[in-house]
């Protein structure tokens, strides 16, 4: 090899307690190169992020950059050495304005609002407070944040899993830059399609040791996924719809419908209906009220105009609890928002089932645990840490926040982007799930900005533009025709 | 012994001895990482060590009297530091129990003339009434606990010594029964109100650890979002929080005037930062979500041998306090490291 290595880690380890994360494990990154990184859910992947950034360190192995054998103590010593990471979880303090935040991690703010705005993100009001902050757009913002370090080597932790396609197209280009620029790029994605559109060269981690590495455009998805599962690959069948013939008759009642909602600067006028059996799906761009027409449906947020009936009653939401308890509930953007980071996988999904002063008493032990079980195993949910849910790994605590709703039962699952940050082998058993809800007699109403889920899972779907349902279209339109109407222009009506 | 771990050989000498350690880490999980899951197991090393070292200062504390004082005086320690321990669990804390205490047991001492049942139910009384307004400040009003429940201290100040020229001059007497509960002895070295505490102890454990409300006070010190989210009222568990903190402040008030024999405006005053240190040594995290009252037990139990130990070291006052305060201080430290107890840890 002529030109050395960008990156070079050798037998890289680190066990948390009783946990072992990374094994051994190897990965070569070439100046130039967008190298993927993958690996099934608690693979280790955001383990070995957080080593080459200089959070964790290494129990075990070295690790060279440019061929020469650094150490990385501290996240100064990381950005020292070119290294700048985007983070699975946002990294900002949500009580803070985002201006703020930016200053407490000395970053170059000017520099920030360049690249912003060289990815078109130029109207991003950097004084707003980072709570008030959609996910998607914290997540640009953390992106910008990286490339004001200009890094030699940019580390991006499932960054595209909160982000709609026009966003996603954007972290794209950056990647393409980087590459020109004879930099590199250390993309971690569960979305094999982009992995295989925008990496030149992966290496897929399992149980925290490097097991393969080659070009992930040639071999097909099927390759990663062996790579990935192991022997468990064969599990994952082939992507066909999961909706079973024997599906209960769609009832005439809509369990939950929507009429005429508005509310706020971003949701107009949205008038939507689903029925029990039924997943409708929802796709839209980034801010075209998705967030607050959840936040309404969930009862999160009071709306200014319409009205909301649930089975058939009209409701007026001021507390969630007003949803919660005629069966609607809510898996929402932000998986933080709905863990408990301190408490056991147990206490997280058990939270639900004492929202009534008159759970309040002792509780019957053998009996919720026979109900987590189920909703741990429905789930797979990987439980070696499972006393605290912050030690779990991404994909796992979005897990948690699904099962959490299993455990209690339902009648109407609002989910938004419920597959954020799981792997290939658990989202079909995430499809299968919502299915199987389904036809025990459920309506579920699922965004997702995986415009290809639509097809796998939904029945029909609805694409959200400025607030306004602008087209309904069958299940089976294509991503194209979502991403034309998602976009505002014309459709054929279904 | 399961989960031994091959790791391949690493490149340099320094890690090659890191590999060493984790491996020994991985085959047997090290002192470390044991003890960090057992943190009572830690506490109560502390407590017996600190008894011995106390001892040998002052060995009455081998008699039967010497540890029935200890017991007697914890006892109201641990009471309020119960109160301090729900509210911490939920990001909370309630500076206000020794003054709801104070006036308490003041106005069972006043009432005593209707009858101890009365007098008895009106000091619990005024516990439930303090602790609900500080409930409804808390969780609808979002006041800031530490703002709202020193606020009602001094409220409560002013109430008594208004109070005191009106309509609660008059009697002092302490009830009989209370006088009874809070200075016999029931067999041994044990006080008769180790009685009250141990029935608080239980109910406590027992209730955080499985039931409900439990685990709901875990939920929204953890995240008030999430609790939303699932539906939980979050003012509704601070409602009830702050009132049992102020029935326990007021359960305390009374077993303090019954050891004492005398009731005084500010007589327990004395207790309300220990209350607050023996919470924290036991382990609950002053931002909520973990801990517990075991934990708080032990802490009630070091700092009162602390007391007795400092006591008995010739120094003056404000060198004492200053101890007092340091030790307290490098306990809670210890603890936060040795369990790895963070504030927040980074994303991912
Ligand atoms: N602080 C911690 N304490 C204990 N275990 C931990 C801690 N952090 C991570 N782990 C464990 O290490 C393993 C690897 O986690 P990691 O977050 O690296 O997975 P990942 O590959 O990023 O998965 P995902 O795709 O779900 O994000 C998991 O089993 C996780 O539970
Ligand atoms: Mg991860």
């Amino acid at each position: 090899m002529t030109t050395p290595l960008l990156l070079e880690t050798s037998a890289v380890a680190k066990a948390f307690g009783a946990v072992v994360a990374l094994r051994a494990v190897d990965l070569r990154v070439r100046p130039g190169e967008v190298h993927a990184l993958l690996g099934a859910n608690g693979a280790g992947k955001s383990t070995l992020v957080k080593i080459l950034t200089g959070v964790l360190r290494a129990d075990a192995g070295a690790i060279a950059i440019h061929g020469r054998p650094v150490a990385l103590r501290r996240p100064a010593d990381a950005q020292g050495h070119g290294l700048a990471p985007v983070f699975q979880d946002p990294a900002m303090a949500p009580d803070l304005s985002v201006a703020e935040n930016l200053r407490l991690t000395r970053v170059d703010v000017p520099a920030v609002r360049r690249h912003l705005s060289d990815m078109d993100l130029g109207q991003l009001d950097l004084g707003e407070q980072v709570r008030d902050v959609p996910l998607p757009f914290l997540r640009m913002l953390d992106l910008a944040r990286a490339l004001a370090f200009d890094p030699q080597l940019l580390v991006l932790d499932e960054i595209t899993a909160a982000l709609p396609p026009d966003l996603s197209e954007r972290v794209f280009a950056v990647m393409r830059r980087w590459k020109e620029r004879d930099r590199a790029v250390l993309f971690i994605s569960h979305r094999l399609a982009e992995v295989r559109a925008h990496c030149d060269m992966c290496t897929v981690l399992r149980d925290g040791r490097d097991v393969a590495s080659f070009v992930p455009a040639e071999g097909g998805e099927g390759q990663i996924v062996a790579a990935m599962l192991g022997e468990a690959a064969t599990v994952v069948r082939e992507e066909a719809r999961t909706r079973s013939a024997t599906a209960v008759d769609v009832g005439d009642t809509a369990l939950l419908e929507a009429r005429n909602i508005g509310a706020g600067r971003h949701l107009e006028d949205v008038s939507l209906a689903v029925r029990a059996g039924e997943v409708l799906g929802l796709a839209a761009l980034e801010g075209q009220g998705q967030d607050v027409l959840f936040d309404v449906l969930s009862g999160n947020r009071k709306a200014d105009r319409g009205e909301l009936v649930v089975d058939g009653v009209t409701v007026k939401a001021h507390h969630p609890f007003d949803v919660i308890r005629r069966g609607v509930v809510l898996v929402p953007s932000d998986r933080l928002q709905a863990l408990l980071p301190q408490r056991s996988i147990r206490e997280n999904i058990a939270a639900p089932l004492f929202n009534r002063v008159t759970r309040w008493g002792p509780i019957n032990g053998r009996e919720e645990g026979r109900r987590i079980d189920e909703a741990v195993q429905r789930l797979s949910i990987d439980t070696r840490a499972a006393s605290q849910v912050r030690r779990l790994s991404g994909g796992n605590q979005q897990k948690v926040t699904i099962a959490r709703w299993l455990a209690r039962g339902l009648k109407v699952m609002l989910l938004f982007d419920p597959t954020r940050g799981i792997d290939v082998g658990t989202k079909h058993q995430v499809y299968d799930l919502v299915r199987a809800l389904a036809d025990e007699g459920a309506a579920i109403v699922m965004f997702t900005s995986e415009l290809r889920e639509i097809g796998l899972v939904c029945d029909r779907s609805a694409v959200l533009h400025n607030g306004r349902i602008v087209a309904e279209l069958p299940a089976d339109a294509g991503e194209s025709a979502l991403l034309r109407a998602a976009h505002g222009l014309e459709t054929v009506p279904a | 012994m399961s989960d031994v771990t091959p790791i391949a050989a690493a490149t340099t000498e320094e890690s090659t001895q890191v590999v060493a350690e984790i491996v020994r880490e991985t085959v047997r999980p090290g002192w470390r990482t044991r003890l960090a899951e057992q943190p009572a197991l830690v506490l109560a090393g502390v407590l017996v060590v600190l008894y011995a070292v106390t001892v040998w200062k002052d060995d009455s504390l081998l008699t039967v009297n010497g540890v029935r004082s200890i017991l007697l005086l914890a006892c109201p320690l641990a009471v309020f530091a119960a109160s301090q321990t729900l509210c911490m669990l939920t990001g909370g804390v309630d500076l206000s129990v020794a003054m709801t205490a104070n006036f308490a047991a003041y106005v069972a001492a006043n009432q005593s003339g209707r009858g101890p049942w009365i007098a008895l139910a009106m000091a619990l009384g005024v516990g439930v009434g303090v602790g609900a307004v500080n409930g409804l400040a808390v969780g609808v009003f979002k006041v800031n606990p530490l703002i709202m429940t020193i606020g009602m201290a001094s409220v409560l100040l002013g109430v008594v010594t208004v109070g005191l020229r009106g309509w609660l001059a008059g009697s002092t007497d302490v009830l009989d029964v209370v006088r009874t509960v809070g200075s016999g002895t029931l067999i041994g070295p044990l006080p008769t109100n180790l009685l009250v505490w141990t029935g608080i102890s239980l109910v406590l454990v027992l209730g955080l650890r499985s039931s409900g409300l439990g685990r709901v006070i875990y939920a929204v010190g953890d995240n008030q979002i999430a609790c939303r989210l699932a539906g939980v009222r979050v003012w509704q568990v601070l409602l009830a929080v702050y009132v049992l903190s102020g029935l326990l402040a007021a359960i305390g008030g009374l077993l303090f005037s019954g050891t004492t024999g005398s009731v005084g405006v500010d007589q327990t005053n004395s207790y309300l930062l220990p209350s607050v240190a023996a919470t924290v040594i036991g382990g609950t995290s002053i931002l909520g979500g973990t801990g517990g009252y075991t934990g708080t037990i032990l802490g009630a139990l070091i700092l009162t041998v602390l007391n007795r130990l400092l006591l008995r070291l010739e120094v003056s006052e404000a060198f004492r306090q200053i101890l007092y305060g340091l030790i307290v201080l490098a306990l809670a430290w210890s603890y936060v490291r040795l369990t790895g107890q963070k504030v927040r840890e980074g994303g991912g």
